[in-house]
């Protein structure tokens, strides 16, 4: 019952995640991708739930919980970023390397 | 309370062991102490002779005729090889131990005068007690490993008493010298101990022995290798040819060290180990034959090189070789009652001679010390005439000298005179054993000559100290005199120990080691009474003649000081360079040692590859690695994305194939 659009609509929302993460340059797009691929995740947990029993539903919580602490650090990290460089695109941000 | 019997030898070598800790203990905390040291170091020593000597009542009442064993604790038990901490006691054991605590314990005695004023003393004293205890381990060992103990054991404190003044380089490197030459035997014990537990699956002597003759084919190559590898051993610890170099140079320690562990016991090992694998040598005959052929070349060639040394203490560095050389031939020649005598009266006059040697030292040294001179105290072109001033001394050397002469009715007259008989009743069956014999009978020619030199020269004839000095020289205080009192008793008396047939006796030693030496040989062919007397006779003659030669030939009133010599010429010079052996050792081994050890080991080896190839080679390596993968961090977070979500794709692609 509503297996497949949910699984559909899932894919088609990490599918657009990834591409965001992969083509977008500035830091705060990037991030929301990572939450919608996280959502897109939620998605599918909680249409799978509906054949294999609630345990898909609690996951659910458990991802919204570390996805929201989640969003708390990584906003705190790219606003020090920004403090410091004026700016959140990452193309700039790449001090870190071998 | 029923104890088995000997259980409690243990006590016998422990005593010197307790003497070791005790003044070990004293050398750090309070080397001043020299009371205490000296009561515990004799001490123990006379202690242990006690115990020894009640130890072999004991055994005598017993009339064993096996080895008594007494085992303590497992030491190794690795798979098939068992091996206990076990002692045994025996007859010649028994022998050796009354030697070793014996005579170990007069010279401890000696030792307390003439280490005297040495800053040093505990020090010596801790190391002399843990030689004696070594020594006891060795000789009272029932297995060859029990037995190797103790033989590196003695050669570690051989090693830190020839180096005892070791702030003086040339005392170091004696010591060192002795300690290498010393492993190249020590290899040798080690293979023939490998070769008897792979071939006989035991390493204790009460199962080898037996076995022997059944594991092994009579003169098979097995058992020949190992009589030649254990002889190497004996070659090192006792110097033979060709591993003698060390000993000469052994005389850069105190002088008691070099009576107790470089004359009377330590060097006697190797006898003690031939004797003891007698078992194993009456089934080689060619080991048996090399052992006798390079103890009697070594009598020899040793006694050349006594004869022109000017060291009172180098000639009889070079005298004990030549006897160990004797001793060899004897046991070689399966005499081994013959073997182990002259082993036992040698430990009394030689210890009587370096002893008499020692306070020679002391009183030289003395004077020189009280005018500042520098002189050598140890040369004798500077003595001369010393029995004026030391008559105890000269007279005892001088038993001592007839002795080891071979001059009847004195101590070293019987032993050596039957490990003469011995050889030439070999001969009859093996004529190189007549080479042999002439060859010791040569020897102690020179023995007789080069002994008289030294008695000539040393207490003879003109003093050639100097004028203030001689003022200066005394007879050594009574507790040094007192030891060599009684060795000098023990010299006169000790050929009552085994008088043989012929004149006689009892031959008594020869009985009481017949429990051990009976296994090992078959029974010599004797020679006829008629030839045994000329034997002797001849033996004397050539004793007299030796005696005469020197006392007529060597004008003692024609030396010069020896800061005023001229140097050698022609033979004598070849003699006193000691026929170059060191220079021609130093040229084969030690040079290309050195050459590949550096231009080799260290230029291309150590530094090419150790340190270049695998130290460098895998830092290198490591960073080339490092490197590569550091090209993936490229600070972009991009590139991570794609390196992570590629992955993530072929982990889950993986999965759900």
């Amino acid at each position: 019952m509503l297996l497949e659009p949910a699984l559909t609509v899932s894919g088609v929302l990490f599918a657009l995640g990834v591409l965001g993460v992969l083509l977008r340059r500035n830091a705060i797009v990037i991030f929301m991708c990572v939450e919608l691929m996280l959502n897109a995740a939620n998605l599918a947990f909680v249409a799978f739930a509906q054949q294999l029993g609630v345990a898909g539903q609690i996951f659910v919580f458990f991802v919204m919980a570390v996805a929201a602490a989640e969003a708390a650090v990584g906003l705190a990290i790219i606003l020090a970023v920004y403090r410091h460089r004026r700016t959140v695109d990452l193309q700039n941000i790449n001090l870190l390397k071998g | 309370m029923a104890l088995p019997p000997l259980t409690l030898l243990w006590v016998v070598p422990a005593l010197p062991l307790a003497g070791f800790v005790v003044n070990g203990a004293l050398a750090l905390v309070a080397p001043g102490a020299k009371r205490a040291v000296s009561l515990v170091g004799v001490g123990v020593l006379v202690l242990a002779f006690a115990a020894a000597a009640l130890a072999v009542l004991e055994l005598a009442q017993l009339h064993a005729a096996a080895p008594l064993v007494v085992q303590y604790w497992d030491w190794l038990p690795v798979g098939e090889l068992q091996v206990a901490v076990a002692l045994q006691l025996d007859q010649l054991s028994a022998v050796m131990i009354l030697v070793v605590t014996g005579v170990g314990a007069l010279i401890h005695l000696f030792s307390v005068g003439y280490m005297h004023d040495d800053p040093g003393y505990a020090r010596y004293f801790a190391y002399l007690n843990l030689f004696v205890f070594f020594m006891l381990m060795l000789v009272l060992g029932a297995s060859f490993p029990v037995m190797f103990v103790g033989w590196e054991g003695v050669g570690l404190c051989s090693y830190l008493l020839i180096g005892f003044w070791f702030t003086e380089k040339i005392n170091a490197d004696a010591g060192k010298k002795a300690f290498i030459v010393n492993r190249i035997g020590d290899f040798g014990f080690l293979v023939a101990m490998m070769l008897i537990f792979w071939h006989t699956g035991s390493l204790d002597f009460a199962t080898v022995f037996p076995k022997a003759a059944t594991a092994f084919a009579t003169g098979g190559p097995v058992v020949t290798a190992i009589t030649l590898f254990l002889f190497l051993g004996c070659t090192g610890k006792s110097a033979q040819i060709p591993l003698y170099i060390w000993l000469p140079d052994a005389m850069q320690g105190p002088t008691p060290v070099s009576a107790l562990i470089h004359a009377a016991t330590m060097v006697t090992a190797g006898v003690y180990l031939v004797a003891r694998c007698g078992a194993l040598f009456a089934l080689a005959p060619v080991g048996s034959a090399t052992v006798a052929g390079v103890g009697a070349l070594t009598a020899l060639f040793a006694a050349t090189i006594a004869l022109k040394q000017w060291d009172i203490k180098r000639v009889l560095a070079y005298s004990t070789v030549s006897q160990l050389g004797y001793m060899f031939l004897g046991v070689g020649t399966g005499a081994y009652a013959a073997g182990i005598f002259h082993l036992t009266t040698h430990a009394f006059f030689k210890a009587l001679l370096f002893l008499g040697s020692g306070s020679v030292i002391h009183a030289m040294h003395r004077a020189y010390h009280a005018t500042h001179a520098h002189d050598d105290a140890q040369d004798m072109r500077n003595m001369g005439g010393l029995a004026r001033h030391m008559p105890w001394t000269a007279t005892l050397m001088w038993i001592a000298t007839l002795a080891i002469a071979g001059i009847p009715p004195l101590a070293g007259f019987f032993s050596k005179d039957e490990i003469l008989g011995a050889a030439f009743a070999r001969g009859a069956a093996q004529p190189a054993w007549f080479v042999f014999w002439g060859m010791g009978l040569a020897a102690a020619l020179l023995t007789a000559f080069y002994m008289t030199r030294l008695m000539l020269y040393t207490f003879h004839g003109p003093n050639r100290t100097g004028d203030r000095e001689r003022e200066q020289l005394h007879e050594a205080p009574p507790l040094m005199t007192a030891p060599l009192v009684v060795l000098g008793v023990l010299t006169l008396l000790g050929g009552a120990l085994n008088i043989p047939l012929l004149f006689g006796g009892g031959a008594r030693l020869e009985h009481w080691l017949a429990p051990v030496t009976d296994v090992a040989v078959a029974p010599a062919a004797e020679a006829s009474p008629a030839t045994e007397r000329a034997l002797v006779v001849s033996a004397v003659l050539v004793a007299v003649l030796g005696l005469v030669a020197a006392l007529r030939l060597l004008k003692p009133e024609t030396l010069v000081p020896a800061r005023l010599a001229p140097p050698e010429r022609g033979l004598g010079r070849l003699l006193w360079n000691k026929w170059y052996v060191d220079e021609l050792y130093d040229a084969i081994v030690v040079r290309p040692v050195m050459w590949l050890s550096r231009k080799v080991l260290w230029k291309v080896v150590d530094v090419r590859v150790v340190d270049g190839l695998l130290v460098n080679g895998t830092a290198a390596a490591s960073r080339a690695v490092g490197w590569v993968g550091s090209r993936l961090q490229t600070g972009e977070v991009g590139v991570y994305v794609v390196l992570f979500v590629v992955g993530v794709i072929a982990v889950v692609g993986a999965v759900v194939r």
